[in-house]
Protein backbone atom coordinates (compact mmCIF):
# COMPACT_ATOMS: atom_id res chain seq x y z
CA UNK A 1 0.00 0.00 0.00
CA UNK A 2 1.44 3.43 -0.78
CA UNK A 3 2.43 6.12 2.00
CA UNK A 4 -0.10 8.09 1.63
CA UNK A 5 -2.48 10.04 3.41
CA UNK A 6 -6.17 11.01 1.94
CA UNK A 7 -5.84 14.65 1.18
CA UNK A 8 -8.49 16.16 3.07
CA UNK A 9 -6.91 19.22 4.47
CA UNK A 10 -8.01 22.30 5.51
CA UNK A 11 -6.48 25.29 4.22
CA UNK A 12 -4.98 26.65 7.22
CA UNK A 13 -3.03 23.38 7.81
CA UNK A 14 -1.40 23.76 3.97
CA UNK A 15 1.43 25.61 5.82
CA UNK A 16 1.88 23.10 7.99
CA UNK A 17 1.57 20.31 5.63
CA UNK A 18 4.43 21.54 3.52
CA UNK A 19 6.88 21.43 6.35
CA UNK A 20 5.58 18.16 7.77
CA UNK A 21 7.04 14.34 7.50
CA UNK A 22 4.99 11.26 7.32
CA UNK A 23 6.27 8.48 10.30
CA UNK A 24 5.31 4.84 9.73
CA UNK A 25 4.90 3.19 12.94
CA UNK A 26 4.61 -0.31 12.89
CA UNK A 27 3.05 -3.15 12.07
CA UNK A 28 6.64 -4.25 13.88
CA UNK A 29 6.58 -1.84 16.61
CA UNK A 30 7.18 -3.54 20.03
CA UNK A 31 4.96 -1.42 21.61
CA UNK A 32 1.97 -1.91 19.21
CA UNK A 33 1.09 -4.98 20.81
CA UNK A 34 0.83 -7.39 17.46
CA UNK A 35 0.62 -5.76 14.13
CA UNK A 36 -0.93 -2.24 14.06
CA UNK A 37 0.23 -0.01 11.86
CA UNK A 38 0.00 3.72 12.60
CA UNK A 39 0.74 6.26 9.51
CA UNK A 40 1.65 9.74 11.63
CA UNK A 41 1.95 12.91 9.77
CA UNK A 42 4.16 15.07 12.24
CA UNK A 43 5.09 18.49 12.66
CA UNK A 44 7.89 18.61 14.43
CA UNK A 45 7.07 16.59 17.55
CA UNK A 46 2.96 17.26 16.81
CA UNK A 47 1.26 14.69 15.23
CA UNK A 48 -1.08 16.99 12.60
CA UNK A 49 -2.90 13.60 11.12
CA UNK A 50 -3.01 9.37 11.86
CA UNK A 51 -4.28 6.70 10.51
CA UNK A 52 -4.24 3.65 11.66
CA UNK A 53 -4.12 0.78 9.50
CA UNK A 54 -5.03 -2.67 10.51
CA UNK A 55 -5.63 -5.70 8.70
CA UNK A 56 -2.47 -7.75 8.68
CA UNK A 57 -3.69 -10.47 11.46
CA UNK A 58 -7.12 -10.90 9.47
CA UNK A 59 -7.44 -15.00 9.39
CA UNK A 60 -10.84 -15.18 8.34
CA UNK A 61 -12.19 -16.80 11.61
CA UNK A 62 -16.18 -15.46 10.73
CA UNK A 63 -15.51 -17.46 7.50
CA UNK A 64 -14.47 -20.58 9.01
CA UNK A 65 -17.42 -20.39 11.56
CA UNK A 66 -19.85 -21.05 8.75
CA UNK A 67 -18.24 -24.74 7.95
CA UNK A 68 -17.63 -26.07 11.52
CA UNK A 69 -20.40 -27.70 13.08
CA UNK A 70 -20.95 -25.35 16.37
CA UNK A 71 -19.79 -27.19 18.89
CA UNK A 72 -16.38 -27.67 17.20
CA UNK A 73 -16.51 -23.17 16.26
CA UNK A 74 -15.56 -23.15 19.65
CA UNK A 75 -11.70 -23.39 19.79
CA UNK A 76 -12.76 -20.38 17.18
CA UNK A 77 -13.36 -18.14 19.35
CA UNK A 78 -10.35 -18.59 22.05
CA UNK A 79 -7.86 -17.90 18.86
CA UNK A 80 -10.16 -14.32 18.52
CA UNK A 81 -9.06 -12.27 21.74
CA UNK A 82 -6.00 -14.64 22.95
CA UNK A 83 -5.70 -12.84 26.27
CA UNK A 84 -9.58 -12.96 27.17
CA UNK A 85 -10.06 -16.45 25.18
CA UNK A 86 -12.78 -17.22 28.12
CA UNK A 87 -14.93 -14.72 27.64
CA UNK A 88 -15.18 -15.10 23.52
CA UNK A 89 -15.82 -19.03 24.62
CA UNK A 90 -18.89 -17.30 27.04
CA UNK A 91 -20.18 -14.68 24.34
CA UNK A 92 -20.51 -17.38 21.79
CA UNK A 93 -21.53 -20.62 24.26
CA UNK A 94 -24.45 -17.73 25.35
CA UNK A 95 -25.54 -17.30 21.58
CA UNK A 96 -25.71 -20.56 20.19
CA UNK A 97 -27.57 -21.30 23.98
CA UNK A 98 -30.31 -18.55 23.68
CA UNK A 99 -30.69 -19.99 19.90
CA UNK A 100 -31.20 -23.53 21.19
CA UNK A 101 -33.36 -22.40 24.45
CA UNK A 102 -30.99 -24.34 26.60
CA UNK A 103 -31.17 -23.75 30.40
CA UNK A 104 -27.75 -24.31 31.74
CA UNK A 105 -27.61 -25.78 35.16
CA UNK A 106 -26.19 -23.37 38.29
CA UNK A 107 -22.70 -24.89 39.11
CA UNK A 108 -21.90 -24.50 35.25
CA UNK A 109 -22.96 -20.71 35.60
CA UNK A 110 -21.17 -19.78 38.38
CA UNK A 111 -17.96 -22.13 37.26
CA UNK A 112 -18.38 -19.42 34.34
CA UNK A 113 -18.83 -16.38 36.15
CA UNK A 114 -15.77 -17.33 38.03
CA UNK A 115 -13.17 -18.49 35.59
CA UNK A 116 -14.43 -15.40 33.14
CA UNK A 117 -13.03 -12.93 36.16
CA UNK A 118 -9.89 -14.82 36.15
CA UNK A 119 -9.55 -14.42 32.39
CA UNK A 120 -10.37 -10.78 33.19
CA UNK A 121 -7.23 -10.40 35.69
CA UNK A 122 -5.11 -12.23 33.08
CA UNK A 123 -5.94 -10.04 30.76
CA UNK A 124 -5.28 -6.76 33.28
CA UNK A 125 -2.11 -8.20 34.01
CA UNK A 126 -1.12 -8.11 30.61
CA UNK A 127 -2.30 -5.25 29.88
CA UNK A 128 -0.58 -3.54 33.24
CA UNK A 129 2.46 -4.93 32.47
CA UNK A 130 3.69 -4.22 29.12
CA UNK A 131 1.61 -0.91 29.36
CA UNK A 132 4.04 0.01 32.37
CA UNK A 133 7.60 -1.50 30.09
CA UNK A 134 6.32 0.54 26.97
CA UNK A 135 6.56 3.81 29.04
CA UNK A 136 9.92 2.45 30.99
CA UNK A 137 8.50 0.72 34.00
CA UNK A 138 9.99 -2.51 33.33
CA UNK A 139 9.81 -4.24 36.98
CA UNK A 140 6.25 -3.82 37.12
CA UNK A 141 6.15 -6.73 34.13
CA UNK A 142 8.08 -8.95 36.68
CA UNK A 143 5.62 -8.77 39.14
CA UNK A 144 2.53 -9.34 36.96
CA UNK A 145 3.76 -12.15 34.87
CA UNK A 146 4.06 -13.97 38.41
CA UNK A 147 0.65 -13.78 39.08
CA UNK A 148 -0.58 -14.00 35.47
CA UNK A 149 1.56 -17.71 35.54
CA UNK A 150 -0.68 -18.98 38.63
CA UNK A 151 -3.49 -17.95 36.44
CA UNK A 152 -2.78 -19.78 33.65
CA UNK A 153 -1.44 -22.62 36.18
CA UNK A 154 -5.37 -22.57 37.29
CA UNK A 155 -6.72 -22.68 33.60
CA UNK A 156 -4.26 -25.98 32.43
CA UNK A 157 -5.76 -27.42 36.06
CA UNK A 158 -9.42 -27.04 34.53
CA UNK A 159 -8.76 -27.26 31.34
CA UNK A 160 -5.46 -28.72 30.12
CA UNK A 161 -4.34 -25.88 28.28
CA UNK A 162 -3.12 -22.68 29.50
CA UNK A 163 -4.20 -20.58 26.80
CA UNK A 164 -6.57 -21.63 24.39
CA UNK A 165 -8.62 -23.52 26.94
CA UNK A 166 -11.98 -23.51 25.33
CA UNK A 167 -13.16 -24.31 28.22
CA UNK A 168 -16.79 -23.48 28.03
CA UNK A 169 -18.88 -25.49 25.83
CA UNK A 170 -22.57 -25.31 24.86
CA UNK A 171 -24.59 -26.71 27.24
CA UNK A 172 -22.25 -25.74 30.00
CA UNK A 173 -18.27 -26.76 30.40
CA UNK A 174 -15.98 -29.15 29.14
CA UNK A 175 -14.86 -31.19 31.67
CA UNK A 176 -15.91 -32.23 35.17
CA UNK A 177 -14.32 -29.24 37.53
CA UNK A 178 -10.95 -31.04 38.81
CA UNK A 179 -11.13 -32.19 42.13
CA UNK A 180 -9.24 -29.91 44.84
CA UNK A 181 -9.85 -26.62 42.49
CA UNK A 182 -11.20 -24.89 45.23
CA UNK A 183 -7.92 -24.68 47.54
CA UNK A 184 -5.78 -24.03 44.55
CA UNK A 185 -8.21 -21.16 43.83
CA UNK A 186 -8.55 -20.11 47.69
CA UNK A 187 -4.68 -19.65 47.75
CA UNK A 188 -4.39 -17.79 44.94
CA UNK A 189 -7.15 -15.43 45.94
CA UNK A 190 -6.12 -14.99 49.23
CA UNK A 191 -3.15 -13.51 48.26
CA UNK A 192 -4.22 -11.61 44.78
CA UNK A 193 -5.03 -8.26 46.57
CA UNK A 194 -1.78 -7.65 48.67
CA UNK A 195 -0.14 -8.35 45.38
CA UNK A 196 -2.40 -5.80 43.50
CA UNK A 197 -1.13 -3.21 46.79
CA UNK A 198 2.64 -4.07 45.29
CA UNK A 199 1.51 -3.04 42.00
CA UNK A 200 0.23 0.21 43.19
CA UNK A 201 3.30 0.78 45.48
CA UNK A 202 5.11 0.67 41.83
CA UNK A 203 3.17 2.94 40.23
CA UNK A 204 0.28 5.01 41.64
CA UNK A 205 2.09 7.61 43.64
CA UNK A 206 5.09 7.03 41.33
CA UNK A 207 6.25 10.50 40.35
CA UNK A 208 7.81 9.48 36.46
CA UNK A 209 4.18 7.43 35.89
CA UNK A 210 2.04 10.16 36.72
CA UNK A 211 3.78 12.47 34.66
CA UNK A 212 3.90 10.15 31.74
CA UNK A 213 0.26 9.43 32.13
CA UNK A 214 -1.75 12.49 33.80
CA UNK A 215 -3.72 14.55 31.61
CA UNK A 216 -2.40 12.20 28.61
CA UNK A 217 -4.87 10.72 25.80
CA UNK A 218 -7.81 12.38 26.44
CA UNK A 219 -10.59 12.21 24.38
CA UNK A 220 -14.05 13.48 25.07
CA UNK A 221 -16.86 10.78 26.31
CA UNK A 222 -19.26 12.43 23.27
CA UNK A 223 -16.74 11.72 21.18
CA UNK A 224 -15.99 8.21 22.40
CA UNK A 225 -19.94 6.92 22.55
CA UNK A 226 -19.79 8.50 18.54
CA UNK A 227 -16.79 6.39 17.67
CA UNK A 228 -17.61 3.08 19.48
CA UNK A 229 -15.37 3.14 22.38
CA UNK A 230 -16.58 0.58 25.22
CA UNK A 231 -15.19 -0.33 28.20
CA UNK A 232 -12.57 0.58 31.02
CA UNK A 233 -12.17 3.75 28.65
CA UNK A 234 -15.70 4.92 29.19
CA UNK A 235 -15.56 4.19 32.96
CA UNK A 236 -12.71 6.23 32.74
CA UNK A 237 -14.66 9.11 31.78
CA UNK A 238 -17.55 8.89 34.16
CA UNK A 239 -19.55 6.43 32.26
CA UNK A 240 -20.95 4.09 34.88
CA UNK A 241 -21.46 1.21 32.02
CA UNK A 242 -20.78 -2.61 32.66
CA UNK A 243 -23.22 -5.11 30.53
CA UNK A 244 -22.73 -6.96 33.42
CA UNK A 245 -24.94 -4.97 35.83
CA UNK A 246 -27.10 -3.77 32.65
CA UNK A 247 -27.76 -6.46 31.15
CA UNK A 248 -26.85 -9.51 33.19
CA UNK A 249 -26.26 -12.88 31.87
CA UNK A 250 -24.93 -15.93 33.40
CA UNK A 251 -26.44 -15.21 36.76
CA UNK A 252 -24.27 -12.07 37.33
CA UNK A 253 -27.04 -10.17 39.21
CA UNK A 254 -26.41 -12.34 42.07
CA UNK A 255 -22.71 -11.29 42.71
CA UNK A 256 -21.91 -8.07 44.76
CA UNK A 257 -19.83 -5.89 43.01
CA UNK A 258 -19.05 -2.42 42.45
CA UNK A 259 -18.04 -0.55 38.99
CA UNK A 260 -15.33 1.36 39.47
CA UNK A 261 -15.52 5.22 37.61
CA UNK A 262 -13.40 8.05 37.39
CA UNK A 263 -13.82 11.52 35.90
CA UNK A 264 -10.22 12.74 34.79
CA UNK A 265 -10.55 10.67 31.26
CA UNK A 266 -6.86 10.50 31.14
CA UNK A 267 -4.52 7.73 30.76
CA UNK A 268 -3.71 7.43 34.84
CA UNK A 269 -7.62 7.26 35.39
CA UNK A 270 -7.61 4.17 32.78
CA UNK A 271 -5.08 2.55 34.75
CA UNK A 272 -6.48 3.88 38.15
CA UNK A 273 -9.97 1.62 36.89
CA UNK A 274 -8.37 -1.31 35.35
CA UNK A 275 -6.67 -1.47 39.16
CA UNK A 276 -9.90 -1.15 40.59
CA UNK A 277 -11.47 -3.84 38.42
CA UNK A 278 -8.73 -6.32 39.46
CA UNK A 279 -10.11 -5.69 42.99
CA UNK A 280 -13.70 -6.23 42.44
CA UNK A 281 -12.60 -9.30 39.93
CA UNK A 282 -11.06 -10.75 43.00
CA UNK A 283 -13.98 -10.54 44.71
CA UNK A 284 -16.47 -11.99 42.64
CA UNK A 285 -14.11 -15.16 42.38
CA UNK A 286 -14.48 -15.43 46.05
CA UNK A 287 -18.26 -15.04 46.11
CA UNK A 288 -18.71 -17.70 43.38
CA UNK A 289 -15.99 -19.98 45.47
CA UNK A 290 -17.84 -19.63 48.71
CA UNK A 291 -20.93 -20.01 46.93
CA UNK A 292 -20.53 -22.70 44.45
CA UNK A 293 -23.77 -24.01 43.84
CA UNK A 294 -23.47 -27.98 44.03
CA UNK A 295 -25.38 -30.16 41.02
CA UNK A 296 -24.39 -30.90 37.04
CA UNK A 297 -21.81 -29.06 35.58
CA UNK A 298 -23.60 -29.62 32.05
CA UNK A 299 -27.36 -29.05 30.61
CA UNK A 300 -29.70 -31.78 30.84
CA UNK A 301 -30.11 -31.95 26.99
CA UNK A 302 -29.19 -34.96 25.46
CA UNK A 303 -29.55 -33.77 21.85
CA UNK A 304 -26.52 -31.15 22.21
CA UNK A 305 -24.15 -32.62 25.58
CA UNK A 306 -22.02 -35.30 24.92
CA UNK A 307 -23.37 -38.07 27.54
CA UNK A 308 -21.11 -39.34 30.65
CA UNK A 309 -18.25 -41.87 29.80
CA UNK A 310 -19.98 -44.12 32.24
CA UNK A 311 -22.99 -43.37 30.36
CA UNK A 312 -21.71 -44.28 27.39
CA UNK A 313 -20.17 -47.33 27.97
CA UNK A 314 -23.09 -48.83 29.59
CA UNK A 315 -26.35 -47.29 27.90
CA UNK A 316 -27.41 -48.11 24.51
CA UNK A 317 -29.51 -44.56 24.27
CA UNK A 318 -26.29 -42.90 25.23
CA UNK A 319 -23.80 -44.26 23.16
CA UNK A 320 -26.29 -43.43 20.06
CA UNK A 321 -26.35 -39.72 21.25
CA UNK A 322 -22.75 -39.64 22.02
CA UNK A 323 -22.86 -41.14 18.38
CA UNK A 324 -25.02 -38.77 16.58
CA UNK A 325 -23.13 -35.37 18.33
CA UNK A 326 -19.50 -36.53 17.39
CA UNK A 327 -20.12 -37.73 14.11
CA UNK A 328 -22.68 -35.27 12.50
CA UNK A 329 -23.02 -32.48 15.37
CA UNK A 330 -26.64 -31.03 16.33
CA UNK A 331 -28.91 -28.85 14.74
CA UNK A 332 -30.01 -25.19 16.19
CA UNK A 333 -33.41 -23.69 15.41
CA UNK A 334 -33.55 -20.96 12.83
CA UNK A 335 -33.04 -17.42 13.74
CA UNK A 336 -30.74 -14.94 14.92
CA UNK A 337 -29.37 -13.56 18.52
CA UNK A 338 -26.96 -10.57 19.39
CA UNK A 339 -25.53 -11.46 22.64
CA UNK A 340 -23.44 -8.98 24.39
CA UNK A 341 -21.21 -10.08 27.23
CA UNK A 342 -18.27 -7.32 29.31
CA UNK A 343 -15.44 -8.88 27.69
CA UNK A 344 -12.03 -7.01 29.59
CA UNK A 345 -11.37 -4.67 26.65
CA UNK A 346 -15.08 -4.05 26.49
CA UNK A 347 -18.70 -4.45 24.82
CA UNK A 348 -17.80 -7.87 22.94
CA UNK A 349 -21.01 -8.98 20.70
CA UNK A 350 -21.74 -12.30 19.26
CA UNK A 351 -24.22 -12.07 15.99
CA UNK A 352 -25.38 -15.48 15.36
CA UNK A 353 -27.75 -16.19 12.22
CA UNK A 354 -28.91 -19.80 12.15
CA UNK A 355 -30.66 -21.62 8.75
CA UNK A 356 -31.69 -24.27 11.21
CA UNK A 357 -28.52 -26.85 9.96
CA UNK A 358 -25.74 -27.77 11.82
CA UNK A 359 -23.34 -25.20 11.10
CA UNK A 360 -24.23 -21.40 11.63
CA UNK A 361 -25.07 -19.34 8.53
CA UNK A 362 -23.26 -16.29 9.90
CA UNK A 363 -21.31 -15.29 13.49
CA UNK A 364 -20.15 -12.03 13.49
CA UNK A 365 -18.17 -10.50 16.25
CA UNK A 366 -18.61 -7.28 17.50
CA UNK A 367 -15.05 -6.28 18.88
CA UNK A 368 -14.14 -4.05 21.75
CA UNK A 369 -10.57 -3.48 20.37
CA UNK A 370 -12.41 -2.51 16.48
CA UNK A 371 -14.37 -0.42 18.30
CA UNK A 372 -11.52 1.16 20.49
CA UNK A 373 -8.77 1.64 17.62
CA UNK A 374 -11.16 3.69 15.86
CA UNK A 375 -11.10 6.16 18.00
CA UNK A 376 -7.16 6.92 17.66
CA UNK A 377 -7.22 9.33 15.57
CA UNK A 378 -9.18 11.54 17.33
CA UNK A 379 -7.01 10.85 20.88
CA UNK A 380 -3.43 11.56 18.93
CA UNK A 381 -4.15 13.80 16.69
CA UNK A 382 -2.78 17.33 18.10
CA UNK A 383 -0.37 15.86 20.95
CA UNK A 384 3.15 15.10 21.03
CA UNK A 385 4.24 11.91 19.29
CA UNK A 386 6.07 11.06 22.54
CA UNK A 387 2.68 10.52 24.39
CA UNK A 388 1.44 8.15 21.41
CA UNK A 389 2.57 4.90 23.26
CA UNK A 390 1.09 5.45 26.47
CA UNK A 391 -2.22 7.11 24.40
CA UNK A 392 -2.41 3.88 22.94
CA UNK A 393 -1.36 1.41 25.24
CA UNK A 394 -4.25 3.26 27.49
CA UNK A 395 -6.99 1.55 25.17
CA UNK A 396 -5.32 -2.22 25.79
CA UNK A 397 -6.39 -3.43 22.11
CA UNK A 398 -5.55 -6.94 21.07
CA UNK A 399 -4.71 -6.97 17.34
CA UNK A 400 -6.33 -11.08 16.87
CA UNK A 401 -9.73 -8.93 18.56
CA UNK A 402 -9.61 -6.10 15.89
CA UNK A 403 -8.87 -8.16 12.13
CA UNK A 404 -9.99 -11.32 13.27
CA UNK B 1 -47.17 0.58 7.99
CA UNK B 2 -45.97 -1.90 10.83
CA UNK B 3 -46.39 -5.05 10.78
CA UNK B 4 -49.13 -6.81 12.22
CA UNK B 5 -47.29 -9.47 14.42
CA UNK B 6 -45.50 -6.25 15.91
CA UNK B 7 -48.85 -4.34 16.88
CA UNK B 8 -49.31 -6.10 19.89
CA UNK B 9 -46.04 -5.46 21.95
CA UNK B 10 -45.47 -3.88 25.14
CA UNK B 11 -45.45 -0.22 24.77
CA UNK B 12 -43.04 0.50 27.65
CA UNK B 13 -40.62 -1.89 26.32
CA UNK B 14 -38.69 -2.26 22.93
CA UNK B 15 -42.56 -1.66 21.33
CA UNK B 16 -42.73 1.77 21.86
CA UNK B 17 -39.70 1.96 19.51
CA UNK B 18 -41.18 0.43 16.40
CA UNK B 19 -44.43 2.57 17.55
CA UNK B 20 -42.08 5.60 17.32
CA UNK B 21 -40.22 4.78 14.13
CA UNK B 22 -43.76 4.19 12.62
CA UNK B 23 -44.83 7.82 13.66
CA UNK B 24 -41.90 8.98 12.04
CA UNK B 25 -42.12 7.76 8.63
CA UNK B 26 -44.80 5.27 7.78
CA UNK B 27 -43.32 4.12 5.16
CA UNK B 28 -40.00 3.21 6.85
CA UNK B 29 -41.02 -0.23 8.57
CA UNK B 30 -41.03 -2.82 5.81
CA UNK B 31 -41.48 -6.32 7.83
CA UNK B 32 -39.99 -6.59 11.83
CA UNK B 33 -39.91 -9.52 14.22
CA UNK B 34 -39.55 -9.90 17.71
CA UNK B 35 -37.63 -13.05 18.44
CA UNK B 36 -35.98 -14.55 21.61
CA UNK B 37 -36.22 -10.65 23.51
CA UNK B 38 -35.02 -8.80 20.33
CA UNK B 39 -36.27 -6.58 18.58
CA UNK B 40 -35.85 -6.11 14.82
CA UNK B 41 -37.27 -3.65 12.20
CA UNK B 42 -36.89 -3.79 8.36
CA UNK B 43 -36.42 -0.85 6.99
CA UNK B 44 -36.67 -0.15 3.32
CA UNK B 45 -33.01 1.01 2.13
CA UNK B 46 -33.55 4.56 1.23
CA UNK B 47 -35.35 5.74 4.66
CA UNK B 48 -31.84 3.92 6.53
CA UNK B 49 -29.83 7.43 7.40
CA UNK B 50 -32.99 9.17 7.96
CA UNK B 51 -34.78 6.20 10.51
CA UNK B 52 -31.28 6.39 12.21
CA UNK B 53 -30.82 9.67 12.62
CA UNK B 54 -34.27 9.50 13.87
CA UNK B 55 -33.46 6.96 16.34
CA UNK B 56 -30.36 8.68 17.48
CA UNK B 57 -31.64 12.10 18.49
CA UNK B 58 -34.87 11.60 19.13
CA UNK B 59 -35.07 8.27 20.33
CA UNK B 60 -31.34 8.17 22.41
CA UNK B 61 -29.95 5.38 20.86
CA UNK B 62 -26.56 7.18 20.86
CA UNK B 63 -24.59 4.57 20.35
CA UNK B 64 -24.12 2.22 16.92
CA UNK B 65 -22.95 -1.44 18.39
CA UNK B 66 -21.48 -3.01 14.77
CA UNK B 67 -22.90 -2.83 11.15
CA UNK B 68 -22.45 -6.21 9.41
CA UNK B 69 -23.56 -8.25 6.57
CA UNK B 70 -25.66 -11.85 5.57
CA UNK B 71 -25.56 -12.70 2.39
CA UNK B 72 -28.70 -14.94 1.45
CA UNK B 73 -27.04 -16.38 -1.51
CA UNK B 74 -28.81 -17.54 -4.41
CA UNK B 75 -32.19 -16.35 -2.67
CA UNK B 76 -33.09 -12.69 -3.82
CA UNK B 77 -32.87 -9.70 -2.78
CA UNK B 78 -29.24 -11.14 -1.61
CA UNK B 79 -27.56 -9.13 0.80
CA UNK B 80 -28.61 -7.84 4.49
CA UNK B 81 -27.29 -4.99 5.98
CA UNK B 82 -27.67 -5.62 9.46
CA UNK B 83 -26.99 -2.40 12.10
CA UNK B 84 -26.92 -2.81 15.95
CA UNK B 85 -28.16 0.15 17.68
CA UNK B 86 -28.03 0.57 22.07
CA UNK B 87 -29.21 3.20 23.60
CA UNK B 88 -27.82 3.37 26.74
CA UNK B 89 -30.49 5.47 28.64
CA UNK B 90 -33.03 3.01 28.37
CA UNK B 91 -31.13 -0.03 28.11
CA UNK B 92 -32.38 -1.26 25.13
CA UNK B 93 -30.76 -2.66 21.64
CA UNK B 94 -32.60 -2.84 18.54
CA UNK B 95 -31.81 -4.56 15.22
CA UNK B 96 -32.32 -2.61 11.80
CA UNK B 97 -32.12 -4.70 8.51
CA UNK B 98 -32.21 -3.56 5.17
CA UNK B 99 -32.37 -6.21 1.99
CA UNK B 100 -30.01 -5.43 -1.14
CA UNK B 101 -30.28 -6.67 -4.88
CA UNK B 102 -27.21 -8.97 -5.51
CA UNK B 103 -27.00 -7.35 -8.85
CA UNK B 104 -25.77 -3.52 -7.81
CA UNK B 105 -25.70 -3.50 -3.35
CA UNK B 106 -26.07 -0.01 -2.65
CA UNK B 107 -26.71 1.62 0.30
CA UNK B 108 -26.27 5.32 1.87
CA UNK B 109 -23.91 5.20 4.49
CA UNK B 110 -24.74 6.51 7.93
CA UNK B 111 -21.71 8.20 9.05
CA UNK B 112 -23.10 10.99 9.01
CA UNK B 113 -25.39 9.90 12.05
CA UNK B 114 -22.58 7.83 13.72
CA UNK B 115 -19.04 8.05 13.02
CA UNK B 116 -18.29 4.53 14.33
CA UNK B 117 -19.93 3.36 11.09
CA UNK B 118 -16.72 4.29 9.23
CA UNK B 119 -14.71 1.32 9.78
CA UNK B 120 -17.60 -1.12 10.32
CA UNK B 121 -19.09 -0.21 6.13
CA UNK B 122 -15.23 -0.43 5.35
CA UNK B 123 -15.21 -4.16 6.48
CA UNK B 124 -18.57 -4.76 5.61
CA UNK B 125 -17.26 -3.47 2.14
CA UNK B 126 -14.29 -5.01 2.17
CA UNK B 127 -15.65 -8.48 2.79
CA UNK B 128 -19.14 -8.49 0.98
CA UNK B 129 -18.90 -5.58 -1.67
CA UNK B 130 -21.81 -3.99 -0.10
CA UNK B 131 -20.94 -0.01 -1.68
CA UNK B 132 -21.77 2.72 0.80
CA UNK B 133 -22.27 6.30 -1.05
CA UNK B 134 -21.11 8.97 0.87
CA UNK B 135 -18.62 7.51 2.47
CA UNK B 136 -15.94 9.46 3.95
CA UNK B 137 -12.83 6.77 2.90
CA UNK B 138 -14.71 3.78 1.15
CA UNK B 139 -11.24 1.43 0.73
CA UNK B 140 -10.82 -2.42 1.75
CA UNK B 141 -9.79 -2.59 5.50
CA UNK B 142 -9.22 -6.56 6.11
CA UNK B 143 -7.58 -7.30 2.99
CA UNK B 144 -4.97 -5.78 0.74
CA UNK B 145 -5.73 -3.19 -1.19
CA UNK B 146 -5.39 -5.34 -4.75
CA UNK B 147 -7.28 -8.23 -3.73
CA UNK B 148 -10.00 -9.64 -5.88
CA UNK B 149 -13.20 -11.32 -4.72
CA UNK B 150 -15.23 -10.32 -1.07
CA UNK B 151 -14.84 -13.01 1.04
CA UNK B 152 -17.68 -13.48 3.29
CA UNK B 153 -19.71 -13.95 -0.03
CA UNK B 154 -21.37 -17.57 0.01
CA UNK B 155 -19.95 -17.97 -3.64
CA UNK B 156 -16.62 -17.39 -2.66
CA UNK B 157 -14.73 -20.53 -1.75
CA UNK B 158 -13.64 -21.43 1.85
CA UNK B 159 -10.21 -22.41 0.59
CA UNK B 160 -7.72 -21.60 -1.97
CA UNK B 161 -7.07 -23.54 -5.14
CA UNK B 162 -3.86 -25.43 -5.92
CA UNK B 163 -1.43 -23.64 -7.97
Amino acid sequence: MPVELENEAQPQQEQARRRSMVLNMGPQHPSTHGVLRLLMELDGEIIVKCQPDIGYLHTGIEKEFEVKPYQQAVTLTDRVDYLAPLSNNLGYCLAVEKLLGLEIPPQAQWMRVMLTEFTRLNSHLVWLATHAIDIGAMSVFLYCFREREEILRIFEMFSGQRMMTSYFRIGGLALEPPRGWNQRVKKFIDVFPSRVDEYENLLTNNPIWIGRTQGIGVISLEDMLDLGVTGPMLRAAGLKIDARKSEPYTSYEKFDFEVPTRTENDVYSRYLVRVEEMRQSARIIRQAMDGMPPGPWKADSPHVVLPDREKMKTQMEALIYHFKIVTEGFRVPEGEVFQVIESPRGELGYYVVSDGTKMAYRVHMRTPSFGNLQATPRMVEGTLIADVIAGIGSMDFVLGDTDR
Amino acid sequence: MLPENLRGLDVTGVGAVAAAVEAFDADAITAGKFDRNELTLEIAPPKIVSVCGFLKYDQSFVRLSTVTGVDRYPAEPRFEVVYHLHSIERNQRLRLKCRLPGADPVIESVTSVWRSANWYERETFDLFGIRFINHPNLRRIMMPEDWDGHPLRKDYPITGSRI
